[in-house]
């Protein structure tokens, strides 16, 4: 059992790369930790200096109040799943799980205890003799999680460990991963690209653009308060409207607060009406394309007096272009125009340049 | 397709057997010949059907060689060929994968130019630079001696190459889990490469065994007792005599002799074979 | 291309690539250089004492008639044996490149000359074709040719390409398989389906997708009967009658060994390093060529 600190951690490759520009993360004891970020972002770069598998160009890596800068990836107790599982191929898959315990010199009796209770707990003890190329897509992802909670580790690390695995797979382990970490109770580091998983599996979530943290807290605080408008377009699906606040319509509506120069909402916080809301905003839109998914409907209007959009950020949307959610099967017909409305207390104010937000 | 039905393929079938009779015609004859009498054979009057000596000219040959020219048995000229066959591929195998592994999981400083070094020598057959290498090898007092016979041919790059090439093929993480598993340079070899290996240095050993049985010009240079010599040297010692006391009989079943071993290799392990003849020559 | 992961070690890797080093300088290197050095040096008739020459020895090889003639002869020898074997392997591998039953079978009873050392391959060929005692020789005798390959020179180069060729099938014919099953059917289906007839199909599809595997093919041949050939000379015809079957390696051997005279020998050895690697500089241009390709 351990924290994970880590203080101003900095990556600076031979070529004057700046993979990772000074990071500061506190993962409690048994948190469940998530990186999450585009591709590039430096996530899994992080994960592997946690591990040791790269080096530490400044700052300090603490894992249980050890700095362990300098420790080999074999002694600093931890554990990784990879995200191509990196089973040894020619080993079945009880010695696949008995290896890194045989390596430490453990009894043969204990390797037995640990690896069968591995198995049961993963439910792979029918094929426990197979060699991995025998086994399905998520029986490796287990023999790959399995290989690392035999360990007992203080630490468990995730890279991308369920992304090659189809959808249906994926949600499943999603929840096998979680609910097991609960049980053991150990502190993880999980990187992923995908903002559902970190959403789901996070205690801390840290979302990470450019070899920097944009934002760190718990999930829900960071989907309601993002603090800047990459952390608000990267997080939440469809993704927030972000639109500029010039000299139109939408700045005579708002009276936000000094230096606000984009407005976010997000899709579901819109009420389709007539009416108009005080202290709140109202855009007309055409309705261009209508998305049903079954429980609820994107509708995707264009705004009337549509201004230039808010600079690229991830899953954005074009320019002057909003996504509207409506619960249930029914929305509007294309073509038809429309008032969406949402309240003060759900909008969200940024600075002009995107990186702070004002309220 | 449909014209590849009916008569094209009656067609295809004949040019095959034709071929495959043409490339065993000479192999068949030396069976009919290492069954008959040699006077029959001198006279020019060979049957083309077996004759009644084969356990006699076998049971000489193995055991007691020709009447005339080196009297060595060919028993032990097989020996002495298994032996430098079985030196060559292991020798060449193991330094080989240790040097690759060297060179392909280790930053070291002359790393490139060690590299090089050793992959130049893909070039150069032992055929073009025997003399100065036969002086060395005298040099060396390895004359008439296993190690002389066969460590000038295990210096060669391609086999360096060819479990450098299947390195960069293994995924890092492999070696990445290791290290969390707590295997060093030692155990990551041991337990993980070398098992991984094991396809690749079998079709290498395939190939070089019988690259290794098969030499000829190194072990006729370097051997000069009759005792040291390999069974493609002994045969070529057997009809340096005048024609007409040449033992064809004898001489007909230490060919057959000398293309059992590697013959039985590439057909018992064909899969093998084919793929280390491709992997080698890439 | 080079791996991301290594392990930290500063004298491990050079212990591992130590003894490979130790042979390939000893026995590769040394020799070489030796061969470079000793091709500038002329010995006197008694072995006693030895003079620097510069390029002397370069000089009275290219004077030399005989030695201008087996450099035609070795490349005449090459390119015939190329010819021979490589045309009878494409005709059986395109033969067995069909969907024919027994294919494997085929195979199997195809390449295993592959595995016959070249002196006696050269054995099994004298025997058949001896003059006095060959099988064949009997027939064709009666077919009224005055064949006797120890006297003739043309009939004794001849039984050296046949026998050389005959030992090259299976090689050719298993990278012509490899390289006919590579090519998608359905290549040859579209050609088909445009009209093409069988004949027409080989020449125009077939043959131009094979390319690369017979250039490929021809570069290995050459080398092959540059070198391998050795074993094949020496136990049929000891480079003779004359010199009508010395090629340039047998006549390394021969002058180094039988004539004694190291220094010539050895200045044949540096130009025979400078064919080899001019060959195996064409070979790798293709290689790269084949990966684009």
């Amino acid at each position: 059992m351990a924290n994970v600190t880590l203080r101003n951690v900095r990556k600076t490759y031979p070529g004057g790369f700046e993979a990772i520009k000074g990071v500061n993360v506190d993962v409690g004891d048994g948190q469940f930790c998530v990186l999450v970020g585009p591709s590039g972002c430096g996530k899994s770069t992080l994960l592997r200096m946690v591990a040791g598998l790269e080096t530490i160009s400044s700052g300090e890596i603490d894992i249980g109040g050890r700095i362990v800068n300098q420790i080999e990836p074999a002694d600093r107790d931890i554990a990784m799943v990879f995200q191509n599982y990196a089973l040894y191929p020619h080993m079945s898959v009880y010695n696949n799980m008995a290896y890194g315990l045989r390596n430490r010199g453990m009894a043969e009796a204990e390797v037995k205890t640990r690896v069968e209770e591995a198995a049961r707990v993963l439910e792979l003890a029918p094929m426990l003799e197979r060699k991995p190329r025998q086994l399905s897509g998520g029986q490796r992802q287990r023999v790959a999680m399995g290989r690392a909670i035999v360990r007992q580790p203080k630490v468990f690390l995730f890279d991308e460990p369920l992304s090659n695995l189809d959808a249906k797979l994926r949600i499943a382990m999603r929840v096998e991963i979680r609910k097991l970490q609960r049980r053991l109770n150990t502190t993880s580091i999980y990187v992923t690209h995908d903002q559902l998983e970190a959403m789901t599996l996070a205690d801390i979530l840290v979302v990470m653009n450019g070899g920097q943290v944009e934002q760190i807290g718990n999930p829900l605080d960071i989907y309601q308060k993002p603090a800047t408008t990459f952390v608000a377009s990267f997080i939440g699906a469809p993704p927030m409207n972000l639109m500029p606040l010039g000299s139109d319509e939408l700045k005579s509506q708002i009276a936000g607060p000094d230096g606000a120069g984009i407005l976010g909402i997000r899709p579901e916080d819109f009420v389709l009406s007539s009416e108009t809301v005080s202290g709140g905003v109202a855009l007309d839109l055409t309705v261009e394309a209508i998305e049903h998914v079954g429980a609820e409907t994107f509708v995707y209007g264009s705004r009337q007096r549509a201004e230039q959009g808010v600079a690229a950020n991830p899953g954005e949307l074009p320019p002057g272009e909003v996504i509207v959610r409506v619960p249930g099967a029914t929305g509007p017909a294309i073509g038809e125009r429309i008032r969406a409305l949402a309240p003060r207390d759900k909008l969200h104010l940024f600075t002009a340049d995107g990186r702070k937000r004002v309220g | 397709m449909v014209e590849e039905e009916g008569i094209r393929r009656y067609v295809a079938h004949i040019i095959l057997w034709i071929g495959i009779a043409i490339v065993a015609f000479p192999v068949y004859i030396a069976i009919i010949a290492s069954t008959q009498d040699n006077a029959a054979i001198a006279n020019g009057q060979m049957s083309l059907l077996p004759g009644g000596h084969f356990f006699e000219t076998y049971y000489q040959t193995l055991f007691v060689g020709t009447s005339g020219s080196t009297r060595e048995p060919v028993l032990n000229m097989m020996l002495n060929s298994l032996i430098m066959a079985m030196m060559i591929a292991v020798g060449k195998i193991a330094i080989s994968i240790i040097s690759a592994y060297g060179i392909v999981y280790f930053r070291f400083p002359f790393r490139m130019p060690i590299f090089w070094i050793i992959f130049i020598t893909l070039m150069l057959p032992v055929e073009v630079r025997i003399y100065p290498t036969y002086k060395i090898v005298a040099d060396l007092h390895l004359l008439d001696s296993y190690a002389g016979l066969s460590l000038p041919l295990i210096a060669s790059a391609t086999a360096t190459l060819l479990f450098r090439q299947f390195f960069m093929t293994v995924p890092d993480e492999l070696l990445e889990a290791s290290r969390i598993d707590g295997a060093g340079p030692f155990r990551f070899f041991w337990d993980t490469l070398l098992p991984l290996s094991r396809t690749n240095m079998a079709a290498l050993f395939v190939i070089l065994f019988i690259l290794g049985w098969n030499q000829y010009l190194w072990p006729l240079l370097i051997t000069t007792r009759d005792d040291m010599q390999t069974i493609q040297v002994g045969i070529r010692k057997m009809i340096t005599t005048t024609d007409a006391l040449t033992e064809w009989p004898v001489v007909m079943a230490t060919a057959l002799l000398a293309m059992l071993p590697p013959i039985f290799v590439v057909v018992a392990m064909q899969k093998l074979f084919v793929r280390g003849l491709v992997e080698t020559e890439k | 291309m080079e791996k991301q992961s290594v392990f930290q070690s500063k004298l491990l890797p050079y212990a591992l690539v130590a003894p490979q080093l130790a042979i390939v300088l000893i026995f590769f290197y040394w020799p070489a250089v030796q061969a470079v050095i000793q091709s500038f040096l002329l010995q006197d008739a008694f072995g006693l004492s030895t003079t620097f020459v510069w390029f002397e020895n370069y000089l009275e090889l290219f004077k030399d008639a005989a030695y201008f003639e087996a450099i035609v002869r070795t490349f005449a020898f090459s390119f015939a044996i190329a010819f021979s074997s490589l045309s009878f392997a494409l005709l059986l591998a395109v033969m067995a490149d069909k969907p024919l039953r027994g294919v494997t079978l085929y195979r199997t009873l195809l390449i295993w000359p592959y595995a016959v050392a070249p002196p006696v391959v050269g054995v099994l060929f004298i025997f058949m074709l001896h003059p006095s005692l060959g099988v064949l020789s009997r027939y064709l005798r009666a077919l009224g040719v005055d064949w006797n390959p120890l006297l003739n020179g043309d009939q004794a180069a001849l039984l050296i390409i046949l026998a050389a060729a005959w030992k090259q099938i299976s090689y050719n014919f298993l990278f012509f398989l490899a390289g006919l099953q590579a090519i998608p059917k359905s290549v040859f289906e579209a050609a088909a389906i445009d009209g093409a007839r069988p004949m027409r199909r080989f020449w125009t599809v077939t043959f131009p997708l094979l390319s690369p595997t017979i250039f490929f093919l021809l570069v290995i041949n050459i080398v092959y009967a540059f070198f391998e050939t050795f074993g094949i000379i020496d136990t049929m015809t000891r480079g003779g009658p004359g010199k009508s079957t010395e090629t340039l390696v047998y006549k390394v051997y021969s002058d180094g060994l039988l004539g004694g005279n190291l220094g010539s020998s050895a200045a044949q050895s540096v130009i025979l390093m400078v064919i080899v690697i001019v060959l195996t500089g064409i070979q790798f241009r293709f290689v790269e060529r084949k990966v684009t390709y």
